[in-house]
């Protein structure tokens, strides 16, 4: 019986539990059952709620019993440990917060818990999510479902991972450079990083504000549908949320793409693509277009230079964002003689030498004197790299219809390889940084892209990515949606069950 | 850099001060917890945005800038119609982020201009910037009785608090006149009502930067800046101290290097504090976490609107609606707690003899009865109580001397009301004639020689019959009454 209650979608779940085929408890322990099943090989979570989660579900149940069921009501999520949460410690991954317990939830986490949603844990994170295989947390590697010797990438590595192996119907995650389409393009799942704004920051532990953003993590698209039309939306705790309408995103998925035009940038295949990467992401064009969307070869030259863009831009804010873990007011503490002296030991014993490096980094770029030449080019950079995708959607100023060269939306690989093993590149972080190399323009545009499964290679995951203009989540979802139905890629399940474990570990370790 | 000098020059002193002002709105800067944080127990007026808990965002409180607009306009500002906030980064235990937010580039407002006046005559000192930002919290530094080590404590009930900073052109030339810059800041901080401009509460805190130069040189000489002056007084003490240090240093051929001094209340003197090898680095940035601030037109018109009347305009519309002598104008209009006294006593009345009337009561007894002005608003004597002293005035019913006794009725029971304090005392001034008439009839009969010297022609004398009728009537004759009836009485005995 458990075993038919994991890997449900979302509308299959509610469905189960609204004819009360199933109650929110019997789904919940399904989910309990297989993160005790799994977890000692996927290890996604930092701390596993069960106790919590029990008490959702009962809630749930009350809740469908008096026929008040919201989308998400008894539906077991699990999220990124970067999302704060009342009833849970919330760790960012790190030493410096392993034992901080927040006084109030996310605004998304918030929103989620007023539809009735049952957390069953907080999943693991590169720390401040700085990574991108979640080799950073400073608790423990998060294993790839599919090979446990890969890497499931990062940051979000841990709710990604979760969900691919059936740990969690849903995950939220966190986008700052990719760190949400990267892992699920390596897991073989749905992951969305939305518009700049589309939803609220509030209670996700800062890395670089101006790019930090909550996306969801699903098996289908129709699930992140649900789950974004749930969490998005204007917060007046969060400035920089849009008060821009939610439109219904499960009901903008037609199956319809026909007449649409698709920008396939050829720059992102020149990024060093592994051919079987490349190959995926080539039929996925072929089945796009025939599906009655037009694929139109343009140039995103400017988008290159997204990566050291990013690499100065972030940093320099998580400097500032990363200065009030000092020690003084809660989080790991190491007193020392005078002020100074416990500043340095609390922050050299707290944070990993990826925070350190980045901090490093950031710190030197808004130094006096180093200020223009790197934070205000940077921005200055980054403005172009907007500008290009705004000329490429026909939205900038200017722009006469549908002017040659315009298409609707973008389509690119997610990322240039498949999982790497753990290990491979935790001593060169240039080639980790490498990892995000596609995802990282979509950011610092502000526009969205959703990771959809495309195929295989060499027995991994491939994904690509359709990116959209600001705000046309519906749009990018419609087309991911299309493609998703005409395939069966986001129905394959990792080889966790059954499988002699020496068969799934045999390609490493 | 050092001005080099030689001994017996005379000097021009330069004075800039740079004003905080803690801004009077119900809830801090970036959240919503209460700014009212004065004597409150330490750490309850926080929450998780100014403590700086981890995935917490500021939101800009709206009354705070528009209070910080009315400021800057106040002060003859250019309100920038792009405004943003940038993240200024250090490291200190009342800084619960790290950074502080604060504005660097684009700040609120430019050019403006303050006037004051130094004995007698009316000076301008211009005004750099007005820029908005958060305050900090306050470390409490204390000694463990037990084992005589130092420790200290971090109160965050002010972080957040909103702050403006006020960045004056260096145009004073004495310590009178940066005393007199300072109170006439407060005046109109107090009158447009952003601000309690309470320097010993830490609402109106001054940076001063004061140097020396020959007299007729352009140039500046070497700035220094003296932290740690918390009252008018102060500052003025402060100045005087450095200038004349300054003075005797370059005079004996030294130089006065860039330095920050802190002024010691208890020894009267500047000090030398540790100076930084390094200038400090704050890294400013934009604050990513708030959309710039577009300044709209409509909307600092809207905020110009409802600004509330400044002092030089209310003083002149109290001579001219109500009549008032300019002096008596100039004295309601000092702070705006006596205006605000002022005229809500005459509540709408606007005849020049009740406006009279009011303003001797307010500028005499009262201010007599209540040392401090700015606490008029809390007076036991309500503006309507006093109005109801007023009225019983103007009717008659209540003479001058019974009203004295009234009033301090009035203030020692906040209860009652004037007519009821008449009624109880039995206070009501005696204007029946036939009561009147009898009692001089007595008064005559029993002071046969001021009667007799008034016939004889001491017009005078008539003073002492006056007086003695007013003390048979207990103090509440109706004195004209008295005088008439006196009149009457006198010729006929004349007459007679």
């Amino acid at each position: 019986m458990a075993g038919d209650l994991i890997y449900l979608s979302v509308d299959e779940a509610r469905d189960l539990l609204d004819r009360r085929e199933v109650s929110s408890v019997e789904l919940t322990e399904a989910h309990l059952a297989r993160i005790e099943a799994v977890e000692d090989r996927v290890k996604a979570f930092i701390t596993a709620t069960p106790e919590q989660a029990r008490e959702g579900a009962r809630l749930a149940d009350e809740r469908i019993a008096a026929g008040a069921a919201a989308t998400f009501t008894g539906i077991p999520i699990t999220l990124k440990d970067v999302l704060c949460t009342r009833d849970a410690p919330t760790t960012a991954g790190s030493q410096i917060l392993r034992d901080f317990l927040p006084p109030y939830d996310a605004t998304a986490v918030a929103r989620l818990r007023e539809q009735g949603a049952v957390f069953v844990g907080k999943s693991n994170t590169d720390e401040f999510a700085m990574g991108s295989s979640t080799e950073n947390s400073s608790f423990h590697t998060t294993r790839n479902p599919w090979d446990l010797a890969r890497v499931p990438g990062g940051s979000s590595g841990g709710p990604i991972a979760a969900v691919a192996a059936g740990e969690a119907i849903v995950g939220l995650g966190s986008e700052t450079g990719g760190s949400v389409r990267q892992p699920a393009g390596f897991c073989g799942i749905v992951g969305l990083k939305t518009t700049y704004g589309r939803i609220s920051r509030y209670g996700l532990i800062a890395f670089a504000s101006s790019l930090d953003q909550i996306g969801p993590a699903t098996r289908t698209v129709a699930d992140c549908a649900h789950t974004l039309g749930a969490i998005a939306g204007h917060d007046p705790a969060d400035s920089t949320s849009a008060p821009v309408p939610v439109p219904d995103y499960r009901a903008a998925l037609t199956g319809d793409i026909k007449g649409l035009r698709v920008g396939v940038p050829r720059e992102y295949f020149d990024q060093g693509l592994e051919p079987g990467v490349e190959a995926a992401v080539r039929q996925g064009l072929r089945v796009i277009e025939g599906l009655g969307a037009e694929l139109v070869e343009i140039s995103l030259p400017t988008s290159l230079s997204g990566l050291p863009t990013y690499y100065i831009i972030a940093p320099a804010e998580a400097s500032a964002n990363l200065a009030r873990y000092d020690g003084v007011k809660y989080g790991l503490s190491v007193p020392r003689g005078d002020l100074l002296a416990t500043y340095l030991a609390t922050r050299r014993a707290g944070f990993g030498a990826e925070v350190k490096r980045r901090i490093m980094l950031g710190t030197y770029a808004l130094s006096s004197g180093y200020y223009d030449a790197y934070y205000v080019k940077a921005q200055k950079v980054r403005t172009l790299i907007k500008a290009e995708f705004d000329r490429a959607f026909g939205r900038d100023d200017g722009a006469d219809g549908r002017a040659a060269g315009v298409v609707d939306v973008i389509i690119a690989p997610t990322s240039p390889t498949t999982a790497f093993r753990i290990g491979e590149r935790s001593d060169d972080p240039y080639a980790m940084y490498m990892a995000d190399v596609l995802t990282i323009p979509a950011n610092l545009a502000g526009i969205p892209s959703v990771a959809v499964p495309c195929g295989f290679a060499d027995g991994l995951p491939v994904s690509l990515q359709v990116m959209g203009p600001a705000f046309a989540e519906d749009l990018i979802l419609r087309v991911a949606e299309a493609y998703e139905r005409s395939t069966d890629w986001t129905a394959r399940r990792p080889p966790l069950d059954g499988a002699p474990r020496e068969a799934i570990v045999g390609s490493g370790v | 850099m050092a001005v080099m000098t030689a001994p017996g020059t005379t000097y021009e002193t330069v004075i800039g001060l740079e004003v905080h002002v803690q801004l009077l709105t119900r809830s801090k800067m970036f959240c919503g917890c209460s700014a009212d944080y004065f004597a409150a127990p330490p750490n309850t007026h926080v929450c998780p945005v100014c403590l700086g808990l981890p995935g917490v965002l500021p939101v800009i409180n709206r009354a705070a800038v528009e209070a910080a607009m009315m400021t800057a306009l106040a002060l003859g500002c250019t309100i920038q119609p792009d405004n943003k906030f940038d993240r200024k980064n250090y490291f200190y235990p009342d800084l619960p982020k790290g950074y502080q937010i604060s504005q660097y580039d684009l700040p609120l407002a430019v050019n403006g201009a303050l006037e004051f006046a130094v004995g007698g005559e009316t000076r301008r000192a211009g005004i750099t910037r007005v820029h908005m930002e958060e305050d900090t919290g306050k470390n409490l530094h204390a000694t463990d009785p037990a084992t005589g080590a130092g420790y200290s404590l971090v109160d965050l009930n002010r972080a957040g608090v909103p702050l403006l900073e006020i960045v004056g052109e260096p145009d004073l030339r004495s310590p009178e006149e940066a005393r007199a810059y300072l109170t006439t800041m407060r005046q109109l901080l107090r009158f447009l009502g952003v601000s309690t401009g309470n320097m010993e509460e830490g609402a109106l805190r001054c940076d001063i930067n004061v140097s020396l130069r020959p007299a007729g040189s352009g140039a500046f000489g070497a700035k220094v800046e003296i932290k740690n002056v918390n009252s008018f007084r102060a500052v003025e003490r402060a100045l005087v101290y450095e200038v004349e240090r300054q003075r005797r240093v370059l005079d004996a051929g030294g130089a006065i290097p860039q330095e920050t001094r802190g002024w010691s209340e208890e020894r009267g003197q500047t000090l030398g504090q540790r100076s930084k090898e390094v200038a400090t680095d704050y890294r400013y940035f934009p604050e990513p976490d708030l959309p710039p601030l577009k300044m709209d037109p409509a909307w600092i018109e809207r905020v110009r609107g409802r600004m509330a009347e400044l002092p030089r305009a209310r003083r002149a519309r109290f001579v001219a609606d109500y009549g008032l002598r300019e002096a008596d104008a100039a004295l309601l209009t000092e702070s705006r707690a006596v205006a605000d006294y002022f005229e809500a006593t005459l509540d709408g009345d606007r005849r020049p003899e009740r406006a009279r009337l009011a303003a001797n009561w307010i500028t005499g007894d009262l201010f007599a009865a209540t040392p401090d002005r700015e606490a008029l608003g809390d007076s036991p004597l309500t503006p309507a109580r006093l109005r109801g002293l007023l009225d019983l005035l103007d009717a008659g019913r209540i003479n001058r001397t019974t009203a004295k006794q009234v009033f301090n009725e009035l203030l020692a029971r906040p209860d009652e009301d004037a007519a009821a304090i008449v009624e109880r005392l039995g206070l009501g001034q005696v204007s029946d004639d036939a009561a009147i008439r009898a009692t001089v009839g007595r008064v005559l009969a029993e002071n046969p020689k001021p009667v007799a010297d008034f016939l004889s022609g001491k017009a005078a004398a008539k003073g002492r019959l006056v007086g003695a009728t007013m003390k048979a009537l207990g103090g509440r004759g109706d004195v004209a009454v008295v005088n008439r009836l006196l009149d009457e009485e006198l010729a006929r005995q004349r007459g007679g």
